[in-house]
C-alpha cells in the first residue's frame, strides 16, 4: 500500500504554513488558520509548538468512531504520541476534503476508512519526512540516522520534539510520494487505542449543534403536517403570537415556523398554532393499502432483473418453501434530532451543523436563504447519531433551515430544532418492502430454484441498473438478493416499485436491512425442510472463502451443535454488505412478553485490516443492539388519511438496557485493504434471531417487527 | 413568577412561567448544555438530572416543582460515584455518538449512590429509562460494574 493519492499542498497552496492557507482560502479554512500552527504540511495535519498534533477530520463523527480511525492512520505514519493527538472538524471545502468516491464531502456507505486510509497515511508520512528533513539539517546528520517515535526525533547526541522542529519543517518541500510503513512496522494500527472523543462525551463537554451558544440567539421550530408531503394551506397565528416569548410566526412552505426567545416559548407557541394542510400532493393512503399494493406487485413483479431458469416442478426429494414477507417503514431516530444554527451577516452566512454532506448541506442552507453558496462557512459539530438520517441528497432539512433563517430576516443567529415528533413523523424512512419468495432445495442442500418477487420504493437514482427488458430500476431496492456468494441455480428476481410522495432513505445497511432477513430466514426454512444443519448447509452453499471464514468462526464461538438448555435455541445468519463479511449466532429463548429474548450474540467479522479493533467491536455491539431494537419493536405505520401513527419513543420504542444481549466479537485477522463496519453488523441480526425462533418454536416470522409478526402468527 | 433553586451549588432565580420544563431552564436560561433534549416526554432519559440526589427527567419537571431544592447536572456531578463512573466511561470507551451519555451517567450515578454493588437486575432497573440509540448498553453495564468495583476497593 505505497501508492495512491498524494498529499501535497502544491496546487492548492503555494508555500508553507498556516498563514498561506488563510490567504488562499479566506473564508473556508479560517478555522484552520486561526490556530496559526507553524507547521501545516497539508490539509489534514498541523503540529503546534506545544507539540500537539491536530488531525483535521473530513468525515462526520456521529458515534461510528471515524474521527479516531482517521487520526490513527495519520498518527501511525507520523509516529505521533497518541496522547498528544487532537481532533478538529474540517470546514466545507470539496477541493481539500471531498470523499473520492463521491466527489464531495460526504460520509456514507460505511466508507470512511475504506476511502481515506491511504490519504491519511500519506498525509502523516509526508509530515514525518519533513520533520526528519528539518532535524537532519539542524543537526547536520543524514536523515537516515534519525529515529522517530512518540512525537520525538532522535539521533546520537540529539533529540527534539515535533513541536521544536515544527517551524523549521515547514520550510521543506512536501514529499510527493512519502514512504509508507509495512504492516509489521505498525505501532497504532491494529492496536486498541483510547478513542479521542470519549472524555468530552463523558462529562457533558462535547458540543453538539443544539448546544451552540451565540449572543442574541433566537430559537425556531416548524410545525409540520401529520401526514407525509402535505403543505401549508392556511394558518392562524394569533394564539401563538400571544404566548410570552414568541417573537414571530411565518409560513415556510413545509410548515409554519415559530420564532421565540427560547425553546420553552417556541414549544408553547407551536402548540397554539392552527394550521390547515393542503394534502393534494400528500400521501393519504394507509399502510394497509400500501402493503396490499406492494404484495400484489411482489407476486407479479413488473421489472425482471435476473432469470437463470425456472423453479423446478414439485418432485420427490425437492423441498419447496414459499415465503410472503412484509418489512415495515422504519425511522432512524438518532438521539440528537436534526438541528442547525444559522446566522446571516450581510451577504454571507455562518452555519453550525453536524453535517454528513458538509459542502452540499451548507450550500443548501445558504441558497434557500438567498445567500451565494460560496459565502457560507460551516462550523462542523459532533452529531448525535445518524444511521443514515443525516445523509439526504435532496437537503430537505438544510433547505428548510435556510427558509427559516430567511423568514426571520434579521442578523440574529437562529437555532432551528426538530423535536422528536418532527423526527419520527418526518419521513425519510427505510422503505416498507414486500417479498414473495418460492425457493427449492434438493436433499443435498443445493438451491435448485429461487424465484423472488420484491416491491420496494426507490431511494433515488444513485444505483440505477438495467432490467432484462431494457427498463431502469434502483438496485438499492434489492441489493443482497443476488450477491451473497451462495450458489443458486434457477435464480429469478423481479421488482415492483411502489410510487409514493412519501420520502424514503437509506437506513443503516440500506437494502440489506430487509433482504438479509428474507434471504437468510428462507435458507433456514429450506434447510429445515431437508433436515440439513444451518451452519453446514451454509458452508456447503458458499463459494466465497471469506464468507465461509466468518460463518465457521461464529459457529465455533457459539459452540454450535452443543446441547442447548431447555427452552433455548441458536440461530445463525450471514450477510456480506459494503464488502465486509459478518456472521452472527444468536442464543434465544421465549421471553415473558412472548417475544424472542436474545441472551447472547456471537459475531465474526472480516473487514480486511482492522485499523482500530476496539472501535470495530463497539460498532458490532451497537449495530447488533440497533438492529435488535427495531426487529423486536419498531415500525412506522400510516393510518386513515396517511396520518403517521407513531410520534415519539412511546409509540416507536427503542431497545433498552434489559433487552441488550451479551455480545462477543471476533475479528478475522487480515491485511487486505480495510472496509467498513458502521453498517455491516446490522443485517445478520434479525435473521439470526428469526432462525433461532424458528428452531425454538417452528414459527417462521414473515413480518417484522417480531412484536407484530409473532402476534399475527399466534392469532 | 420567579423560582429560586440550587443548580450545581449555585442559587438560580428563574423569571418565567411556572410550568416551564426544568430542562429548558437549565439549557436556555442557565446555559448548561450537558443535559440533553431527546424526547420531551420522559421516554429517553437524555435530560436526566438529580433532584435532591435522585434521578429525575427534567423535560417533564415543571420548574415550580424544584423551588428551594437542589438540582445537579452533569456539569456539577462531582461525587465519588460520579467521578468513578466518568473514569470508567472513558476507560471502556463507552460513548459512541455521546448524546445520551450525560443522562446515562446521571442515572448510573444515582444508582451507585443508592447501591454500592449493583446486580444486573439493579442495573436493568435503574437504567431502564435511558435510551441509547447507538446501543452501547453492554459497555454501560460493564462501566457501572467497573466503577462499583473501584469504589469498593477504596472503601
Amino acid at each position: 500500500m505505497t501508492s495512491g493519492p498524494v498529499a501535497t499542498r502544491r496546487g492548492v497552496l503555494a508555500g508553507g504554513g498556516a498563514l498561506v492557507i488563510a490567504l488562499a482560502m479566506p473564508l473556508k479554512a479560517r478555522a484552520a488558520a486561526q490556530a496559526a500552527a507553524p507547521f501545516a504540511p497539508n490539509a489534514f495535519i498541523r503540529v503546534a509548538p506545544d507539540n500537539s498534533v491536530t488531525v483535521v477530520i473530513k468525515a462526520i463523527e456521529f458515534g461510528q468512531g471515524a474521527a479516531t480511525g482517521l487520526a490513527t492512520l495519520a498518527a501511525e505514519e507520523l509516529d505521533a504520541d497518541w496522547s498528544k493527538v487532537r481532533l478538529e472538524f474540517a470546514p466545507n471545502d470539496d477541493a481539500l476534503y471531498a470523499n473520492p468516491m463521491m466527489g464531495t464531502m460526504a460520509t456514507g456507505g460505511s466508507g470512511t476508512i475504506a476511502t481515506a486510509h491511504t490519504q491519511m497515511r500519506v498525509a502523516g508520512a509526508a509530515a514525518k519526512e519533513m520533520l526528519v528533513a528539518a532535524a537532519a539539517k539542524a543537526w547536520g546528520v543524514p536523515a537516515g540516522k534519525i529515529a522517530v517515535a512518540n512525537s520525538m526525533l532522535t539521533a546520537p547526541g540529539h533529540s527534539a520534539t515535533f513541536g521544536d522542529m515544527a517551524s523549521a519543517a515547514s520550510a521543506f518541500p512536501v514529499p510527493e510520494k512519502p514512504t509508507l510503513k509495512t504492516p509489521d512496522q505498525f505501532k497504532l494500527i491494529g492496536k486498541t487505542l483510547p478513542k479521542l472523543d470519549s472524555a468530552v462525551k463523558s462529562d457533558g463537554r462535547a458540543q453538539f449543534t443544539v448546544d451552540v451558544k451565540r449572543d442574541g440567539m433566537v430559537t425556531a421550530l416548524v410545525a409540520h403536517a401529520p401526514m407525509p408531503a402535505a403543505k401549508v394551506a392556511n394558518f392562524e397565528a394569533a394564539a401563538a403570537l400571544a404566548v410570552p416569548g414568541v417573537l414571530k410566526v411565518a409560513n415556510v412552505d413545509s410548515g409554519v415556523a415559530v420564532f421565540a426567545k427560547d425553546m420553552a416559548a417556541a414549544l408553547k407557541g407551536r402548540r397554539a398554532l392552527k394550521i390547515d394542510w393542503d394534502t393534494s400532493n400528500a400521501e393519504t393512503r394507509s399502510s394497509k393499502e400500501l402493503e396490499a399494493k406492494a404484495q400484489a406487485m411482489a407476486a407479479k413483479p413488473p421489472l425482471p432483473v435476473m432469470n437463470t431458469g425456472e423453479l423446478p416442478k414439485p418432485a420427490k426429494g425437492i423441498a419447496i418453501v414459499e415465503g410472503t414477507y412484509t418489512l415495515p417503514y422504519l425511522a432512524h431516530a438518532p438521539m440528537e434530532t436534526l438541528d442547525a444554527v444559522v446566522q446571516i451577516t450581510g451577504d454571507r452566512m455562518d452555519v453550525w451543523l453536524g453535517s454528513q454532506f458538509q459542502t452540499m448541506e451548507s450550500a443548501a442552507v445558504a441558497e434557500a436563504a438567498g445567500i451565494a453558496k460560496d459565502k457560507v462557512l460551516l462550523h462542523q459539530q459532533y452529531a448525535g447519531g445518524s444511521f443514515g438520517r443525516r445523509a439526504t441528497f435532496d437537503q430537505a432539512f438544510g433547505r428548510e433551515a435556510g427558509r427559516v433563517a430567511k423568514a426571520w430576516g434579521g442578523p440574529e443567529p437562529i437555532k432551528f430544532v426538530w423535536t422528536r415528533e418532527d423526527d419520527i413523523t418526518g419521513q425519510y424512512y427505510r422503505p416498507m418492502n414486500a417479498h414473495k419468495v418460492r425457493a427449492a432445495m434438493d436433499a443435498k442442500g443445493k438451491v435448485v430454484g429461487w424465484d423472488h418477487g420484491l416491491t420496494g420504493q426507490s431511494i433515488g437514482n444513485f444505483m440505477m441498473v438495467d432490467t432484462l427488458d431494457g427498463q431502469k430500476v434502483d438496485a438499492l431496492i434489492f441489493e443482497g438478493v443476488r450477491e451473497q456468494g451462495y450458489a443458486f441455480a434457477n435464480h429469478k428476481l423481479g421488482i415492483g416499485v411502489l410510487e409514493s410522495p412519501m420520502k424514503v432513505l437509506w437506513w443503516r445497511s440500506v437494502g440489506h436491512s430487509h433482504t438479509g432477513y428474507v434471504m437468510e430466514t428462507m435458507l433456514d426454512r429450506l434447510f429445515a425442510a431437508q433436515g440439513i444443519d444451518p451452519v453446514k448447509g451454509r458452508l456447503d452453499l458458499q463459494e466465497n472463502e471469506r464468507a465461509k471464514g466468518v460463518i465457521a468462526e461464529a459457529a465455533k464461538m457459539a459452540d454450535w451443535g452443543r446441547k442447548m438448555p431447555e427452552g433455548r435455541a441458536l440461530g445463525i445468519a450471514f450477510v456480506e454488505s459494503f464488502n465486509t463479511f459478518v456472521a452472527e449466532v444468536a442464543e434465544v429463548s421465549k421471553g415473558k412478553d412472548g417475544l424472542p429474548k436474545v441472551h447472547k450474540v456471537w459475531a465474526a467479522v472480516d473487514l480486511g485490516l482492522a485499523v482500530n479493533p476496539d472501535v470495530i467491536r463497539a460498532q458490532v455491539e451497537g449495530g447488533i443492539g440497533y438492529a435488535l431494537g427495531h426487529a423486536l419493536h419498531s415500525e412506522i405505520t400510516l393510518g386513515d388519511g396517511g396520518i403517521i401513527e407513531q410520534r415519539n419513543f412511546d409509540t416507536y420504542p427503542s431497545l433498552r438496557m434489559s433487552e441488550m444481549p451479551e455480545i462477543e466479537v471476533s475479528i478475522i485477522p487480515s491485511d487486505k485493504d480495510p472496509t467498513g463496519i458502521g453498517e455491516p453488523p446490522v443485517p445478520p441480526l434479525a435473521p439470526a434471531v428469526g432462525n433461532a425462533w424458528f428452531a425454538l418454536t417452528g414459527q417462521a416470522v414473515e413480518r417484522l417487527p417480531f412484536a407484530r409478526g409473532i402476534a399475527e402468527k399466534s392469532a | 413568577m420567579s423560582v429560586e433553586f440550587e443548580l450545581n451549588g449555585k442559587t438560580i432565580a428563574y423569571d418565567g412561567p411556572a410550568d416551564t420544563p426544568l430542562l429548558w431552564v437549565i439549557r436556555d436560561s442557565a446555559g448548561l448544555t450537558g443535559t440533553k433534549y431527546g424526547c420531551g416526554i420522559a421516554q429517553c432519559g437524555a435530560c436526566t438530572v438529580h433532584l435532591d440526589g435522585q434521578a429525575r427527567r427534567s423535560c417533564v419537571t415543571p420548574v415550580s416543582m424544584v423551588a428551594g431544592r437542589e438540582i445537579t447536572t452533569i456539569e456539577g456531578a462531582a461525587s465519588p460515584a460520579a467521578k468513578a463512573l466518568q473514569d470508567a466511561w472513558v476507560e471502556l470507551d463507552v460513548p459512541q455518538c455521546g448524546f445520551c451519555q450525560s443522562g446515562q451517567l446521571m442515572s448510573a450515578t444515582a444508582l451507585l449512590e443508592w447501591i454500592d454493588n449493583p446486580s444486573d437486575e439493579d442495573i436493568d432497573g435503574a437504567m431502564a429509562g435511558n435510551i441509547c440509540r447507538c446501543a452501547t448498553y453492554q459497555r454501560i453495564r460493564k462501566a457501572i460494574k467497573l466503577a462499583a468495583s473501584r469504589m469498593g476497593e477504596k472503601a
